[in-house]
């Protein structure tokens, strides 16, 4: 039977506007697409990658342009249409200010006292 | 009949930036003593682990010259485990991220690399014991 995985991100922005996506929310974006039976847990700072007013463009050095830059909020929204679950930690956002509101939807808030719980339904947990 | 364990670790960080590395390729190198079968994932800066032009270097603060310095290599370590690995029967299976090499320019890996993808990982998960992500932080 395929393992079940829950993708714990916590380190957030971590080569964001080089990469032009978060790295681990791309990684596992393909390992699902390769079949990796998978969820994402967001916590930390990585809380406010659902916020959906967030906007990365702009970026210049002399005349070059950047013109694609990451769209962090649409790549999890894209996850979602996929069919993982995309948990975000309650706690963590509220200790940022951040207003649930403020997120794109679908998402699956818990709080920080739920989370051995939900590990239990996974058989590995990868932290990143 | 025994089942050799087998081993998937994720690395992401560059060589030469933090003690992770070294912890990395210690737990490698103990999975390699035990005859384990262990595959690995270089992403993004641990694409540079296997760089093969890395190169030793003199250092005149230490005031050693390039044999006395004996200047470590992260190449040359992954190579040893890698021979430490068929000595006991076991294999390390390295496999780059293809996009993460293409990116940095680090397609020169040493000889028991191989180029991968996502998919590959999927693949280690699936056939391993147990996976251990080691991110950069």
């Amino acid at each position: 039977m395929a393992k079940k995985v829950l993708q714990v991100i916590e380190t957030a922005y971590r080569g964001t506007l080089e990469e032009q996506d978060d790295t681990v929310v791309w990684l596992t974006q393909a390992m699902k697409g390769s079949g990796l039976v998978t969820d994402v847990m967001l916590r930390g700072n990585a809380v406010n990658y659902p916020v959906s007013a967030q906007d990365a463009s702009g970026l210049a050095f002399g005349e070059r342009k950047q013109t694609q830059p990451p769209r962090i909020h649409a790549d999890l929204t894209k996850l979602l249409e996929k069919g993982a679950t995309v948990y975000v930690v309650r706690d963590d956002v509220a200790a940022r200010g951040i207003q649930m509101k403020e997120l794109i939807g679908g998402l699956t808030a818990v709080a920080t006292s739920e989370i051995p719980g939900i590990f239990a339904a996974y058989d590995q947990i990868w932290h990143w | 009949m025994t089942t050799r364990t087998t081993l998937t670790l994720v690395l992401m960080d560059a060589p030469y930036e933090n003690a992770r590395t070294t912890t990395a390729l210690r737990l490698l190198d103990i999975a390699a003593r035990r005859g384990y079968n262990v595959n690995v994932f270089a992403y993004e800066g641990a694409v540079y682990v296997p760089f093969a032009k890395q190169a030793p270097h003199p250092n005149a603060v230490h005031g050693r010259d390039v044999t006395e310095e004996d200047h470590p290599n992260p190449k040359d370590w992954v190579a040893a485990i890698m021979a430490e690995a068929e000595r006991q029967g076991g294999k390390i299976d390295w496999v780059q991220c293809g996009l993460c090499v293409d990116e940095r320019g680090a397609a020169e890996s040493i000889a028991g690399t191989r180029r991968g993808s996502p998919a590959d990982l999927v693949k280690f998960a699936e056939a391993s014991d147990n996976t251990l992500v080691i991110p950069t932080k």
